[in-house]
């Protein structure tokens, strides 16, 4: 079943310099493992190919049913720097939820 | 003891809702009314401001606020806790004691915490040692020594919660971390320790809820937004703490927005980096210990919190000047707009060039298409109208400032049905950029005084 990530998942985004933060949290506690494995730092960082020039790290937060990326060099310099509109990376959160996956869990929508 | 205390997030940064303070005090019960005041440019901007005028550099528009709220806050005996004070705390203090006065409050006493501004005092740090290189590139200060307009060590909660312990009814402060605001409450009220790890987290996590206001209760919710009913009258979080380190995360009966796991979790994972190691000048909180759990309408019990032992060193936030940059933009309409507006950008990037210009970068982006996910941008439908801006930045003030005169004559010499150019050429604005760095905390002392007539 292919799947967009915007109907297993909520995302909020953020910055912290030239770095931004996607929070990605499963809709329903069955959802999480499905992340867990499906959504990897590597997966996230071809996904954003042109948008982020840095490493992506991933961590996990199972009590929250979520993971949190880093994504470095994301913003154009961060701050009063960045030329970008969307300097702070509000909404990188839902350009990750854009992401399609293949998956054959037996889940419920 | 008092056996809870409430807590309530009056501003999630300088900008926010100029009610949400108003509606925290007067629409039902509160002990604390916090108000964060301080981005990181926030302190550049109030740097300049005091240079102008030594008795400014704090945040102005706690003053008229507190002129509203004050008589209640005195009669219910709510204290009120803010950053506010910027870079002059000393000075926000007098104002606030002036209208005070003006209510025919008498007794007042605010504490104000300060010995956060270095500005000063960096060159004499570096005599001793202590290097201030960038945390994150490890490159030497000595760069961007001269073009430094701010330098603020971020305090915690502990010297919050000795003014409190002095008997201060408003606490001001420059340059203190957003969560310990929060904390400092429920140190001075359950009488925790400065080492008591897991409580000092969980009064952090508290924090870290309530830093950003309305994003706690349902503000830029994205699960479902359409279910958060009446977010024109959207209730600020408040946090129910009780002194065995468990809160509830919770707002006013009649208020709009929602309070569910799901709004609180959204915020949880707002800008963190590593969960186990969410660092504070007053512990380290483990996100990962975090347990929620729904205990009524609009309210979710936080617990389980754990913590460890605070690192050694301080933050310190500097900033500087970094150059200049300006944005234009035009509006294209239908037909073809985003090829009408990709032409307007390659025609006016051959007349910068032309002009000999140079920058450091030019940005091109089109609004309605492309500037929010960029590559990510589904390009598969004709967009009906398009929005071309372009940024420029540079060191050179006059290139910056020439770039600005060369979008409006693409109305009458580029592409057709270009339109909203109103409000005239773009003025450079100045950048600044960011400095963090690690101070030892026996390094400095954060000063804690009353102030009162």
């Amino acid at each position: 079943m292919n799947i967009q990530l915007r109907k297993l998942c909520h995302a909020r985004s953020g910055d912290k310099g030239d770095t931004a933060n996607i929070g990605l949290i499963a809709l329903k506690p069955e959802y999480y493992p499905i992340i867990q494995r499906e959504i990897t730092a590597a997966r996230v960082q071809k996904h954003f190919e042109g948008v982020v020039f840095g490493a992506v790290e991933r961590f996990e937060l199972p009590n929250l049913g979520a993971l949190n990326f880093l994504l470095h060099e994301a913003l154009g310099g961060g701050g009063t720097k960045s030329l970008k509109n969307d300097a702070q990376g509000k909404t990188l959160s839902a350009a990750l939820l854009r992401m399609e996956i293949d998956i054959n869990d037996n889940i419920t929508l | 003891m008092k056996p809870l205390i409430r807590i309530a997030s009056g501003q999630g940064f300088w900008g926010d809702l100029l009610t949400a303070p108003l509606q925290q005090v007067k629409q039902g019960p509160v002990d604390y009314l916090v108000l964060d005041y301080l981005a990181e440019v926030t302190m550049s901007i109030l740097q300049k401001q005091k240079r102008k005028d030594p008795r400014l550099g704090y945040a102005k528009d706690l003053i008229p606020l507190l002129e509203e709220i004050l008589p209640e806050c005195v009669e219910r005996n709510i204290k009120v806790i803010t950053n506010g004070g910027g870079v002059n705390p000393e000075s926000c203090s007098e104002a606030i004691l002036a209208v005070a006065q003006k209510l025919g409050i008498s007794d007042l006493k605010v504490g104000v915490v300060s010995g956060d501004d270095i500005l000063d005092r960096v060159d004499q740090f570096r005599q001793q040692g202590f290097e201030l290189k960038n945390m994150e590139t490890a490159e030497p200060l000595a760069g961007i020594r001269n073009k430094l307009e701010s330098a603020n060590v971020y305090f915690g909660a502990s010297p919050i919660a000795a003014a409190l312990r002095l008997g201060a009814h408003i606490v001001v402060t420059g340059r203190t971390t957003d969560t310990g605001l929060t904390l400092a409450p429920m140190m001075y009220e359950f009488g925790w320790s400065e080492q008591d790890w897991n409580r000092l987290a969980a009064g952090t996590v508290a924090g870290h809820i309530l830093e950003c206001g309305g994003q706690a209760s349902g503000g830029n919710f994205s699960a479902d937004w359409r279910s958060v009913p009446d977010l024109a009258h959207i209730g600020f979080p408040i946090a129910e703490a009780y002194p065995t380190g468990e809160f509830i995360i919770t707002k006013h009966a009649g208020t709009g927005g929602m309070v569910s796991v799901q709004t609180i979790t959204e915020q949880l994972v707002y800008e963190i980096g590593d969960p186990r190691k969410y660092i504070t000048p007053d512990c380290v909180a483990d996100f990962t210990s975090i347990k929620l759990e729904q205990s009524g309408k609009d309210r979710v019990k936080v617990s389980g919190v754990k913590g460890t032992p605070a690192t050694d060193t301080y933050k310190v936030s500097m900033a500087y000047f970094d150059g200049y940059t300006a944005f234009g933009t035009l509006t294209y309409s239908w037909p073809d707009a985003l090829e009408k507006a990709k032409r307007a950008d390659e025609i006016l990037r051959a007349r910068l060039s032309d002009l000999g210009l140079h920058f450091e970068e030019i940005r091109t982006e089109f609004l309605g298409y492309n500037s929010c996910h960029g590559p990510l941008a589904d390009s598969s439908h004709e967009t009906n109208e398009v929005v071309l801006r372009v940024g420029v930045r540079g060191t050179d003030f006059d290139a910056v400032e020439r770039f600005g005169k060369e979008l409006a004559p693409l109305i009458l010499t580029g592409p057709p049905a270009a339109t909203g150019f109103a409000g005239g050429r773009p003025k450079p604005k100045e950048v600044i950029s960011y400095w963090p760095a690690l101070i030892p905390k026996a390094a400095l002392s954060p000063r804690v005084s009353i102030n009162q007539r």
